[in-house]
């Protein structure tokens, strides 16, 4: 296909000059534009020139502000044409100028008496025209004839009215919210983007608004929608309510389900396909749910149509990752995939089926991808190497095939981003799975024997140092170790030469060995090398076979106290203004600065890209533990165990949001409250939570770190931290405010006056509960590991929970309660039936494994019968379970 | 919190990248040369394809539908989340009115003759990121009657056989 292509560009070169634009100089049009300002105007030639500039604009030409100015100012005396087509021009050449606010009102009078023409094109025109360039004043004057243009029966012009109505809503709320009357009216308009539009707007002019939204939702649903994209609209204002009203009641019957059911037997695609995906995103959906979703996502798949397929089988990939046991049925249509054209589709099949595949599927599967990597382009391949990684940590099993699958992509050609992610993957195996260790180190050995990229020699080099000496037989690393020292550039030999000293230092047996390979290292021709090599020769010892002293490995290889960012600051500053004294690693902050911003968009961000695999809960728990430990107060409280999902403590849309993530510590806990402030106005300092424990006798605080500044919306946290029994799961209920100075900002300056009045702000209560000591860790094979365990601490019992609206609630009650996690989809209850079994997994603080087998059972009465058995290494954690469920 | 859907850029490049007419909506793109990179990764990532019907593809987080015919690419981006069917209906409108302007003749050279038609049909498709419009038919024939020149029977012409390819173009989509 590409050979025509090349060959008309060919022929191209030659017909170049018959563009109309050849040769097009700025200067020149300018200079053309006064014919703007001839007495007799001529429309054709006036119409070229705006052509021209218009052109010219869009290539990227920018026009200095006199230019533009000149240009606006020609332009507003082509009002007097009456040429349509002209006008027209005109029109889109104001736009794209955007005058400035004085220069606006040259122009108003003449787009006012166009708003009012009797020409249908005008009226709408003019509008969109004059609500795009105008500001908040001039809209009050315009105000009447915009509400008239929204019932206007011509549905071009009401169409061009709402949608200006949008934008205005965001910079002149008050103003907008004023036509609410004339917008319900056209909602109702027979014309099927008109209906769109005052849709959209009435919804937003009301989001605010819970109640109004839901009945909004209820009267429309009812009602007969007759655009597609009015429809579509709907089904996602309704999936909205239905997320607000679901966390209040957690009903078995989802109110407004069968809506969308019935949106999946529309007859335009893009609302079916609307309405599949709404369902498929239901919070806690059901399988009895997600199945008529399913089926209409499974025809598309073989649709003819691209876009369809795209869409089905993405929308597919996403239910994989949470229900892939729904999915499963696609499967046969999801393989014939693979073979698309479309890379991208191919890529998302295949992606789809390392979700849903089972353990006994996944040699098969690796087959046809082995020969599908061939021909697809790096980024998919990325892909492809994250689901298999994730793939690979759900059946541990079956490492040694998907590790082989790796090393051998890894010897292939390749990108530096497609290295990366194998190297990452296989560093991530390594770690999590220790059987993999060995294999995965000799697999990323052989990689940089002949690897082009540094950055992964010396990341592979510094992983190598701290895994390497604790295999079995370290020695056998040294050699590609040393190998590295002879062959490659400088930034590898050095750190090469830091991965020589680890096993040195390590590895007592191997210290006389290595010694022998450093003092070569000392007529290395770089500097660092040899620096490196002389430091490490005179810290470790003697050469003999001794074991190294703990605080020399500690300065050596131990980890900086302040985070990097700060010292390079310090570092550049002190740079800057050169003194005797020598630096003072003392005076860098070891405050994380920019850390929660990052921290806060990651949980929210949806999963990117082709299905890229949803952040892991550990790198989150990295994050968070990376982020506590560079806290001097919280240093010393041990390993973090678990942070909680953020809890909101303020209503949206308040002046202050505030968020609050619980961090669970062996002997206490460390709220961190992480602070948004909304008002640009303001700066606020001195940022403390006062937390009141009054009803959590356990705990007492300890400390807390309060936020310097919070300026406008830069989200910050500050932390307040308690002392608790250890390894006692306490209780408690915490009521907070917030303290702060508040400091005017001027808005124009930026800066804040420099006194500040001290307020208080009240935020909602937030409780620590038993769940939240329980890490959600899941096991891949349930009644092996239930075995493992034994019998020996198994506690039994039974509980009645009393009257339930449904089996299905009480099982997510009692799930909730505990915070395990649902083993084999074990967590969905299906409909009708009158007894049910349900599968838990967790990990105890003090890690200690703890397995629940939940059987329900319910009778006509709706009285809920539940037996509860729970198995741990320890008794005194199997009889807490039982206490957490007794006492909830 | 916008649950309108939304249309980041509409795109019109040749055959070598280059452009004939865009328009952007979103901020995503702040300055002409990110801009002009980002048109470009769309354009080598897509070449490859042929795209004679309808294709897409995801980029950056973004959806992106296209279509080519001659020397013409078609493109239109929206955020992913967005329903892709109602960005190829943007897509699919977009380029059917095109094809009514230029009279069934859609090549670069009469498309940069007409570059006014091509900016004010973009202009009536998409307002600030909104929909405005997506029938192909009423596109045209929205920017086809801005070209009346009541003085010029010259234009009037142009008028009704852009409207008479319009009434063809409608009879044919009822045929199929």
């Amino acid at each position: 296909m590409a050979q025509p292509i090349v060959k008309k560009d060919d022929d191209r070169d030659d017909e170049v000059e018959y563009s109309p634009f050849l040769g097009i100089e700025k200067g020149a049009v300018l200079q053309e534009a006064r014919v703007f300002n001839d007495p007799q105007l001529d429309a054709r030639r006036c119409s070229q020139v705006i052509t021209k500039l218009l052109y010219l604009l869009n290539q990227g030409e920018t026009f200095t502000k006199v230019e533009a100015t000149e240009v606006f100012f020609a332009v507003t005396k082509l009002f007097q044409s009456k040429d349509n087509g002209l006008r027209r021009m005109v029109y889109l050449m104001i736009k794209e100028i955007s005058p400035s606010a004085d220069e606006v009102i040259i122009v108003t009078s003449s787009l006012m008496k166009d708003m009012n023409s009797r020409t249908d094109m005008y009226r709408a025109n003019a509008i969109r025209v004059l609500c795009r360039i105008t500001d908040g004043t001039l809209l009050t004057q315009i105000e009447r004839y915009i509400k008239q243009a929204i019932v206007d029966k011509n549905p071009v012009v009401a169409s061009a009215a709402l949608a200006s109505g949008i934008h205005l809503l965001q910079t002149t709320p008050e103003i907008v919210k004023r036509w609410s009357n004339e917008v319900q009216e056209a909602v109702q308009s027979r014309a099927a983007l008109v209906q769109f539009h005052a849709l959209t707007l009435l919804h937003q002019i009301r989001q605010n608004d819970r109640l109004a939204v839901s009945k909004l939702v209820t009267s429309l649903t009812k009602g007969t929608v007759r655009s597609p994209l009015a429809q579509c609209l709907l089904i996602r204002y309704t999936t909205q309510v239905i997320r607000e009203t679901a966390v209040n009641t957690q009903t078995g019957d989802r109110p407004f389900y069968d809506y969308l059911e019935g949106c999946l037997r529309h007859k335009a695609e893009m609302v079916i396909l609307e309405a599949a995906r709404a369902i498929t995103e239901l919070s806690n959906v059901t399988t009895r749910e997600l199945t008529p979703a399913i089926t209409v996502l499974q025809l598309f798949l073989s649709s003819s149509k691209p876009v369809l397929r795209f869409a089905a089988v993405r929308t597919l990939n996403k239910v994989a990752m949470t229900h892939p046991m729904a999915v499963t049925n696609c499967n046969i249509d999801m393989e014939s995939l693979i073979s698309d054209q479309n890379r991208s589709i191919a890529t998302l099949a295949i992606t789809t089926l390392l979700k849903t595949g089972n353990e006994s599927s996944v040699e098969r599967l690796m087959k046809q991808i082995t020969t599908f990597m061939s021909d697809i382009a790096d980024e998919f391949k990325i892909v492809v190497v994250d689901a298999i990684r994730s793939l690979c940590l759900k059946f541990p099993l079956k490492y040694r095939s998907l590790m082989n699958f790796l090393s051998n992509i890894l010897r292939e050609e390749g990108g530096f981003e497609y290295k990366k992610a194998i190297v990452d993957s296989i560093v991530i195996l390594i770690r999590d799975i220790p059987d993999a260790k060995e294999s995965g180190l000799l697999h990323l050995c052989e990689f940089i024997e002949d690897c082009e990229f540094t950055y992964l020699s010396t990341q592979i080099l510094h992983f190598l140092g701290n895994e390497g000496p604790k295999t079995s037989d370290p020695g056998k690393y040294i050699r590609y170790i040393y190998n590295r020292v002879i062959l490659e550039n400088a930034t590898v030999r050095a750190s090469a030469v830091s991965t020589l000293a680890k096993f040195g230092a390590m590895v007592d047996s191997l210290k006389p060995r290595i010694f022998v390979l450093l003092k070569r290292c000392l007529f290395d021709n770089d500097d660092e090398v040899r620096d490196r090599a002389t430091l490490y020769l005179s810290t470790l010892g003697d050469g003999s076979v001794t074991e190294t002293a703990k605080d020399v490995k500690e300065f050596l290889f131990g980890s900086l106290e302040v985070p990097l960012t700060n010292l390079e600051t310090s570092l550049k500053n002190y740079i800057q203004d050169p003194t005797e004294e020598p630096f003072d690693i003392q005076s860098v902050p070891k405050e994380v600065k920019s850390q929660p911003l990052a921290e806060k968009k990651a949980p929210g961000k949806k999963p990117a890209g082709l299905g890229a695999p949803p952040a892991t809960l550990s790198s989150t728990v990295d994050a968070f533990e990376k982020l506590l430990s560079s806290i001097p107060e919280f240093r010393n409280f041990g390993n973090l165990f678990k942070s909680s999902a953020p809890v909101e403590l303020t209503e949206a849309e308040t002046e202050y949001a505030v968020n609050v993530v619980k961090h669970i510590f062996d002997r206490h806990v460390v709220f961190q409250y992480n602070c948004t402030n909304t008002i640009p106005e303001q700066l606020l300092e001195n940022v403390t939570v006062l937390v009141d424990a009054s009803e959590a006798e356990e705990f007492s605080e300890v400390g807390s770190k309060p936020l310097r500044s919070l300026p406008y919306d830069t989200p910050a946290p500050t932390f307040v931290a308690f002392e608790k029994p250890e390894g006692v799961p306490a209780v408690g209920k915490f009521s907070n405010s917030l303290r702060f100075i508040v400091k005017e900002v001027d808005l124009a300056t930026g800066e804040a006056e420099d006194d500040g009045v001290e307020d208080e702000y009240q935020l909602e209560d937030f409780e620590v509960v038993a769940a939240d000591y329980i890490l959600k860790v899941g096991v891949s094979n349930f009644k092996n590991a239930w075995e493992t365990l034994g019998p020996d601490f198994e506690r039994v019992d039974e509980y009645g929970l009393g009257p339930r609206e449904s089996l299905a609630e009480a099982v997510n009650a009692v799930i909730n309660l505990l915070g395990m996690q649902p083993c084999e989809g074990t967590e969905t209850v299906p409909s009708n039936s009158r007894s049910h079994a349900c599968l838990l997994s967790g990990v105890y603080i003090g890690n200690v494994k703890v397995l629940v087998r939940l059987s329900f059972g319910i009778d006509g009465a709706k009285e809920v019968a539940m037996k509860l058995a729970v198995r741990s290494d320890n008794e005194i954690v199997s009889d807490a379970i039982h206490e957490i469920v007794a006492s909830g | 919190m916008d649950l309108c859907p939304s249309i980041k850029n509409i795109l019109l490049l040749d055959s070598e990248g280059k452009r004939v007419a865009v328009k952007y909506y979103a901020d995503d793109w702040p300055s002409n040369s990110l801009k002009e990179t980002f048109e470009k990764t769309v354009f080598t990532k897509t070449q490859k394809t042929s795209a004679r019907t309808e294709e897409i593809t995801m980029l950056e987080n973004n959806i992106i539908v296209y279509k080519f015919v001659q020397d013409l690419h078609f493109y239109v981006t929206g955020g992913e989340d967005e329903n892709e069917l109602i960005l190829f209906s943007v897509l699919q409108g977009f380029f059917d009115a095109v094809g009514i302007l230029l009279r069934g003749n859609v090549e670069k050279k009469e498309a940069l003759e007409n570059l006014d038609l091509i900016l004010l049909c973009i202009d009536e498709i998409v307002d600030g990121g909104i929909i405005l419009e997506t029938d192909a038919s009423s596109i045209a024939s929205k920017v086809a009657t801005h070209s009346i020149d009541s003085g010029a029977p010259l234009a009037e012409q142009t008028i009704s056989q852009a409207l008479a390819t319009a009434r063809e173009h409608l009879t044919r989509s009822l045929l199929k």
